[in-house]
């Protein structure tokens, strides 16, 4: 262990910074000349929705993650939180004269548009000025639909986040559907519209938008895990009895991760009513946020890192890669099996094979890292002639043993099932047993 | 001259529904000693560390730190009528702390089944037992204000100097979970050292120990009892510990406690013989 920490190479601070910039500068101009060269009419202009798409998913896996995976507490109301962002961003950016197209049925009640206030102020559509104001406009409506969205998940934390933990579960998913039926209530359609679609909004056509605003977006929350509020945060993940004992106020720190998680799920709500140039509640579903809970499995509880190799991976799974499924077309022949919907049939095989054999996720809790990059490299070699090596006696031993194996999972497979459906029996009981404890909720701290 | 008074625990009676854990128990330690809490298992030597600690509000009585009463409290609701103990009437008013706000007043713990952070470093479990006294807000820390700076480099070279105190410093990154065990109690206490307390309540630190670790943390304790300059309250099941370094032993069985005096009047006690007998230990 330690003789093979010897000889992995640490670079220094300023290449390492040096390194992340060219890193950031040669993605964003690659995606800029991408974006210059395919034509929409491309096939491959769906890499563009891919990047668009993954960058939103990414900042709200991110916050997801941030609560679940680095604080410990399991909320389900990602997709109530999106929801509010998506509309406190669209409702005041829609443009005075376009007001009465979209409110169809009812009588605007907010009668400007922060984006159109600031061009006009700064210089009038068309010119410089204008155009710089719109995204300033933009910009602070985006800050408003986090602030809003924070302000509501402060609301909701008072009560339930001085409960244990299982509580935040059921109150944030009631929460997330209530809001979605609020929001298309009739008695508000004066400001939501109902349940009728808010368009015309301003949003963004190119791709380095999100990218730009969900980068900055997540680089916030590293350095915040990193900082000693981040540790604070782990310390109540890994055992709030030792973190309370250590002088860590629950409630505060709880409170606070939920907050800062909910004002940039907000913001990407925001991003996303851009990306779909629409918003209307009926999506946001707890499926939402069970899509999104699954990504953050997939990449990794309690990883970064994960979380947004896992949002593109899953986005460019959903929406490009496995499209072909669909098609009817199987390796050039007709397949009748493969209709619409298929793809998603293999989808759900493919998340339920890492979900079972890949637990972990895709890093664990690992993150990113120049050191760990250039040592895998650098000592990819030595693996690959250790493994090319190893792998005749593997393969040998493997199916030398595969008869064996085979026999003994069948032959285990109903103790084994038994066992566990006990042991879920036994865990029920036992929680039971817990509220007997007339003090209050904590545990015993032996 | 008599001692300056840090804990004094009066009267603490917890009853958990019918079961009373800890009887009408009065404790006191004072400036610079080290006490011992003995028991046999389920005397309820843990619970009343629960008590000081905040975790548990007692059923009845009151706990006071450096002559402030931090914990105070009598049956209430159903516990009115359901009350067993003792000095029912004598305490009128109610005081709870949470164990955050016990810990910044000076007291510190480590746990029996050691508690220690699973996903984070060595290093980083004694960085937490750090964050209580940070000034920075949240935005100073995330954005890495001049300030919050300087504190992360502080806690940092404190981390580091407990580390080398209980020569942690080579595994500072490793996971603390994959410390041997000893290795893992001392990382605990060193944890509880990061908050800075007056008081140190060790909850069994010699458990599993063999004889030979068992004499070195009794040389440690005493050590950080003149270094940090505190006062240590140990529940210890090690006699050979116990006898070793505690100035004064209170002794508890079924709750409540059957006697108290210096290592000598314990060892002669025919009480506490009696509750030991049929106990192996
Ligand atoms: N939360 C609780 N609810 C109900 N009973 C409890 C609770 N906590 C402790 N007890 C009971 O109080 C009694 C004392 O337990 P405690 O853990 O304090 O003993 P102990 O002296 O620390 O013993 P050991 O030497 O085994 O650690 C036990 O009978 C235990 O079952
Ligand atoms: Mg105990």
């Amino acid at each position: 262990m330690t003789e093979e920490r010897l000889t992995a190479r640490c670079l220094s601070k300023k290449t390492k910074y040096i390194l992340s910039a060219a890193a950031i500068i040669a993605v964003l101009a690659l995606v800029w000349v991408l974006e210059q060269n395919i034509p929409p009419t491309s096939s491959w202009s769906m890499l563009f929705t891919v990047i668009k798409k993954g960058a939103i998913y990414s900042l709200v896996v991110v916050s997801m993650n941030l609560l679940n995976g680095f604080t410990g507490l399991f909320s389900l109301g990602q997709a109530g939180f999106m929801l509010i962002g998506a509309y406190a961003y669209a409702i005041f950016a829609i443009p005075v004269e376009a007001k009465d197209s979209v409110y169809q049925y009812y009588e605007p009640l907010i009668g400007f548009s922060v984006p159109e206030m600031l061009t006009n102020a700064m210089g009038g559509a068309g010119t410089v000025g204008g155009t710089l104001g719109e995204y300033l406009g933009v910009i602070i409506l985006m800050l408003f639909a986090g602030l809003v969205t924070a302000g509501i998940a402060f609301l909701i934390g008072l009560p339930v986040l001085r409960l244990k933990s299982d509580y935040l579960a059921i109150a944030s998913l009631g929460f997330a559907e209530i809001i979605r039926t609020i929001f298309q209530w009739d008695g508000l359609g004066s400001v939501t519209n109902g349940s009728n679609l808010l368009r015309k909004f301003p949003t963004f056509s190119s791709s380095l938008f999100p990218l730009i605003v969900s980068g900055l977006c997540i680089a916030i929350i590293v350095l915040l895990i990193n900082s000693s509020y981040g540790r604070a945060f782990k310390a109540i993940r890994d055992d709030e009895i030792a973190a309370e004992a250590m002088g860590v106020n629950l409630f505060k720190h709880k409170q606070l991760s939920f907050v800062i998680s909910s004002f940039f799920t907000g913001i990407g709500g925001a991003m996303l009513a851009m990306f779909q140039a629409t918003v209307n509640a009926t999506p946001f579903t707890s499926n939402m946020t069970y899509e999104l809970l699954l990504i953050v499995v997939i990449g990794g509880i309690g990883s970064v890192t994960g979380s947004v190799i896992g949002s593109f991976l899953f986005i460019a799974c959903s929406e490009w890669w496995l499209r072909f499924l669909d098609e009817g077309q199987f390796l050039g022949m007709d397949a009748d099996f493969m209709r619409p919907g298929f793809r998603k049939v293999v989808f759900a095989l493919i998340i339920i094979c890492i979900v079972l054999f890949y637990s972990r996720g895709i890093m664990g809790t690992r993150e990113f890292s120049w050191d760990g990059v250039f040592n895998f490299f650098r000592t990819l070699p030595t693996r690959l002639v250790a493994f090319f090596k190893a792998l005749p006696g593997r393969l040998v031993a493997f199916f030398k043993a595969l008869p064996g194996r085979i026999v003994k999972f069948f032959k285990t497979l109903p103790s084994r099932i038994s066992g566990k459906v006990k042991k879920l029996t036994g865990k029920t009981k036992n929680s039971k047993n817990n509220h007997i404890n007339n003090t209050d909720k904590r545990e015993e701290a032996q | 001259m008599s001692k300056e008074n840090v804990l004094r625990v009066s009267d603490i009676t917890m009853q958990f529904g019918g079961v009373v854990a800890v009887d009408d128990l009065s404790l006191e330690v004072n400036k610079g000693e080290i006490i011992g809490l003995i028991g046999p298992n389920g005397a309820g030597k843990t619970t009343a560390f629960n008590v000081i600690t905040g975790v548990y509000a007692p059923t009845n009585g009151a706990v006071a730190l450096n002559g402030e009463v931090i914990v105070e409290n009598h049956p209430q609701g159903k516990m009115k009528n359901l009350y067993k103990g003792k000095n029912d009437g004598k305490y009128k008013d109610v005081k709870v702390l949470t164990p955050d706000k016990i810990t910044k007043l000076g007291v510190a713990r480590t746990f029996q089944n050691i508690r220690l952070y699973k996903g984070m470093t060595v290093f980083e479990n004694v960085l937490v037992a750090m964050h209580m006294n940070l000034e920075s807000g949240i935005f100073g820390a995330t954005f890495r204000s001049g300030k919050a700076k300087r504190e992360e480099a502080q806690m940092r070279e404190d981390a580091m100097n407990l580390l080398r105190m209980f020569d942690l410093e080579k595994n500072k990154d490793d996971l603390a979970t994959s410390l041997p065990y000893g290795k893992q109690r001392h990382l605990e206490i060193a944890r509880a050292l990061a908050t800075k307390p007056k008081l140190l309540l060790l909850d069994e630190p010699a458990a599993g120990m063999n004889p030979q670790e068992s004499a070195e943390l009794m040389r440690l304790v005493e050590r950080i009892r003149d270094e940090f300059d505190l006062s240590v309250l140990m529940i210890e099941h090690h006699m050979q510990v116990v006898m070793g370094i505690c100035e004064r032993i209170y002794v508890l069985d079924y709750g409540a406690l059957i006697a108290q005096g210096n290592p000598e009047e314990i060892q002669n006690n025919p009480r506490v013989i009696e509750a030991y007998l049929g106990v192996d230990d």
